[in-house]
């Protein structure tokens, strides 16, 4: 047993309760977590830093306002519709297009139908709070919904295949593809099934993948190799990911990006907890990357010159042998 | 930086904690254990005499310094007398005065003690003794006698042990017998030999005491011999020469005073009786700390009325239970539904009893589930919902109340113990991650509840534990100690080393 977190140690592998106590009570100081919490405020701040973001089509934040839900989507096709402070993905539905027949009926990412009426029971629970961390009340986000770019269509499952960049006080630090599964429910969250491929910080490309615990090298639903794919416009990806430091001053930082096919990468969300499986997905421990970037830290360098370190310091290690 | 004031304050906080336990339990003498009794001795003394036409003073010997034994109390029964304990020239004496009385009369005077081997002998240097007065032919034994055993002794204790031997002797050389041809009690015989001592200017007394065993209707006073060897006081055996104090030998009272003194009063006669009784070991710690004007007694639990007393043994463990949460969170890594559901669960268990109570909880819990789902499709707001949860789970319990009490099963009634808002609270949560995680999470994290519950109701219903804690209320600064401890720890969670499993390669 001690064998086993020695071993974990000298690998350099991150557990929850020192991600806890070193990292987030230390470099994420509480009164910055609204910043990432509420994808409002994260969205702002996004914009004003010239970042590329989802467009919000209208919020809803009391349920008087939820019948103008209507109005808000009158012109669009397809739209998301998420928590502003919701967690691990609970809460989101994603509209992919209306019913050929009847204008206030929407089909949804999994091809079910859904009503007008549904629709706005959803919102009022988002509105209520059901979804939001704290259990107070909330805002229902109404964005552009991300048609994603063909890299991932061989290895998703429905649903949009997420990049997550954990970013240790500006400097990209791990990365990994989120891939949503017939399990996820087309949703890119690893806990509810989605398989995770860590990605090579040096070139963009991915390594093999992670369902729940385990290491995957195809994806379960298509039979896709995940290995190997070369994500698109790498070099802003780790760019916007670093720039996340400086727009939240949180020093442990989980940045979630998707691509779009005609607008590229676009950050969704941030997080302000970022979870660990990312290690198994790349096959090594985050805390020895953590460490290297403790000793080549430099308050001044810009977000383009810490991606371009990270480029240089994290090379994937020896593929693994599977 | 900020590490070292968490180990700071854990140091500090278990220190404060450790010695205000440690000065309980050592020197108070709380009792570590619930059950623990010590023996008490009481010795009640009766002087009676018959009295004169004057007035009647009584003076009785009582015990002053008692080594390896502490007084509890002491008291006197003497109806119309005055009472008072005065110090005298051998150590505590007791007064009784009174003007005129009539007829036969009985005095009463009573003490209890209990072991206690902290007590030492403390007590005076004496001056060496002046050489006795003796007239001839005594005089030449005693010389003859003391330069001999001299000569065959190198100290104090050699000395007395070497006379007491000669004087002992069976067949005694003819200066022992010439002494001793007027002696007839072992008092007689002590006395000789203090003079004897003096002669070789070593203080002795007499010591006078009871062997406390069991219950003794009259208790023979057994006389000692006590020699001072210029740092303490050294006890021999007048018979054997053995140098030892008696196990569980209370001394009632030194030197060659006697030990009644009744003036204006006749045939006198002083009897003693003991009594053996077994007292909460608590009892007497209280009982010390009061006479010693102790805060500790001012702060003890115990001072509280029993009700409040009964409230705190139960809350007093919930301190214990968020200590079984934080090794199960932290250390193991069990994944339970909110902070501290189980330990809110656990203290229910109490009333239950586990069986039971797993039981009671897995129905309430699997009911309320069922009807939650149903409610699901009602697409009630928040707020609304978890109310109707609620009510659900009030009528579910009264449902298993009332049908274990048709079916004469009394133990489903003790359902209503349980906290029905943080089970409502617990069945929305569960709803919601069995929907948003799938139903393996949500029983995964309902059994991990249920098991911390029972975990932390197997610690809190540890009865020398809660003994322990309510006696020793500043085991909380331990606890607190631990917990902080705990919130700095940063190595793997025992979950963990499964989960990176695939990273712990070489």
């Amino acid at each position: 047993m001690f064998g086993v977190a020695k071993k974990l140690r000298r690998n350099g592998v991150l557990g929850l309760n020192e991600r806890n106590t070193d990292f987030i009570l230390r470099l994420n100081p509480r009164r910055l977590f609204p910043r990432v919490d509420d994808k409002t405020i994260t969205k702002k701040l996004a914009l004003d830093a010239g970042m590329a973001v989802p467009d919000l089509y209208g919020v809803i934040a009391h349920h008087a306002k939820v019948r103008k839900f209507a109005d808000i989507v009158s012109e669009r096709e397809s739209f998301v519709i998420k928590p502003a402070q919701g967690s691990g993905g609970a809460g989101i539905l994603v509209v992919t297009g209306r019913s050929k027949y009847k204008r206030d009926s929407f089909r949804l990412a999994n091809g079910m139908l859904i009503s007008e009426n549904e629709i706005r029971h959803h919102i009022s629970n988002i509105v209520g709070g059901q979804y939001s961390l704290s259990g107070n009340r909330d805002k229902a986000l109404i964005e552009y919904c991300v048609r994603f770019d063909p890299t991932f269509s061989e290895v998703s499952y429905q649903g949009v295949p997420d990049i997550r960049v954990v970013v240790y006080r500006g400097y990209p630090a791990m990365a990994m593809v989120r891939l949503p599964t017939r399990a996820s429910d087309g949703k890119a969250n690893l806990h509810l099934g989605a398989v995770g491929a860590g990605v090579d910080i040096s070139s963009g490309k991915t390594l093999t993948g992670v369902l729940y615990d385990t290491v995957v090298s195809e994806h379960p639903d298509t039979g896709a190799l995940v290995a190997g794919l070369k994500i698109p416009r790498w070099d802003f990806i780790l760019e916007s990911a670093a720039r996340g430091y400086d727009v939240t001053g949180l020093g442990y930082l989980g940045v979630d990006m998707v691509i779009d096919r005609d607008r590229g990468p676009l950050i969704l969300e941030m997080n302000a907890r970022p979870g660990l499986n990312i290690q198994i997905a790349n096959g090594t421990g985050i805390a020895s990357r953590i460490a290297r970037i403790e000793e080549i830290y430099d308050a001044t360098a810009t977000p383009e010159e810490r991606a371009a370190i990270a480029r240089r310091e994290f090379p994937a290690d020896s593929p693994r042998a599977n | 930086m900020k590490q070292r004031y968490v180990y700071l304050l854990a140091a500090l906080l278990a220190a404060i904690g450790l010695s205000a336990f440690f000065y309980k339990w050592q020197v108070l003498g709380f009792p570590l254990t619930e059950d623990r009794e010590t023996p008490v001795w009481t010795i009640e003394s009766a002087v009676s005499f018959d009295s004169g036409p004057g007035t009647i003073k009584v003076q009785l010997q009582v015990p002053t310094l008692t080594p390896g034994f502490r007084m509890l109390n002491e008291n006197s029964v003497s109806r119309g007398y005055s009472f008072s304990l005065n110090y005298g020239s051998g150590g505590r004496e007791a007064q009784w005065a009174i003007r005129r009385a009539d007829g036969e009369q009985t005095i009463y005077y009573r003490i209890s003690v209990y072991e206690d081997d902290s007590v030492d002998q403390w007590d005076i240097t004496p001056p060496f003794p002046p050489l006795p007065v003796i007239n001839e032919p005594m005089k030449t034994a005693v010389d003859v006698l003391v330069d001999d055993v001299y000569d065959h002794s190198a100290d104090t204790a050699s000395f007395t042990t070497e006379l007491l031997r000669r004087m002992n002797d069976p067949s005694p050389d003819p200066n022992v017998e010439l002494l001793l041809s007027g002696v007839d009690s072992g008092a007689g015989f002590l006395e000789i030999m203090t003079t004897m001592l003096a002669a070789a200017r070593i203080p002795a007394r007499i010591v006078r005491g009871f062997h406390l065993a069991g219950r003794q209707r009259s208790a023979q006073l057994v006389p000692w011999l006590e020699v001072h060897d210029g740092d303490q006081w050294l006890y021999f055996n007048p018979v054997t020469g053995e140098q030892a104090l008696p196990k569980r030998f209370l001394v009632w009272w030194r030197g060659n005073e006697s030990l009644v003194n009744v003036e204006g009063g006749s045939n006198v006669a002083v009897e003693f009786a003991i009594r053996e009784n077994h007292v909460d070991a608590l009892a007497i710690a209280e009982k010390q700390a009061a006479k010693r004007g102790s805060i500790a007694l001012d702060l003890s639990l115990y001072s509280l009325p029993i009700q409040t007393q009964a409230v705190y043994s139960v809350l007093l463990m919930i301190p214990i239970g968020a200590l079984v949460m934080v090794f199960m969170r932290t250390f193991i890594g069990i994944d339970a539904f909110g902070t501290f559901m189980p330990v809110l669960i656990a203290l229910a268990f109490r009333e239950t009893k586990l069986f039971w109570g797993v039981i009671l909880f897995t129905m309430l819990v699997a009911l309320g589930l069922m009807i939650r789902f149903m409610l699901d499709r009602l697409r009630l707001l928040l707020v609304p919902r978890l109310s109707a949860v609620l009510i659900v789970v009030v009528a579910l319990m009264l449902f298993i109340s009332l049908m274990s009490h048709r079916l004469g099963l009394e133990t489903g009634l003790s359902v209503a113990l349980f906290p029905m808002v943080i089970i409502a609270m617990t069945i929305e949560r569960m709803s919601v991650v069995w929907e948003e995680r799938g139903a393996a999470v949500a029983l995964r994290e309902g059994l991990g509840s249920l098991f911390v519950a029972i975990v932390a109701y197997i610690f809190m219903g540890m009865a020398w534990l809660e003994h322990l804690i309510f006696t020793f209320p500043e085991m909380l600064l331990i606890i607190l100690a631990i917990v902080v401890l705990a919130g700095r720890y940063t190595g793997y969670r025992l979950t963990e080393l499964r989960r990176f499993k695939e990273l712990s390669a070489d």
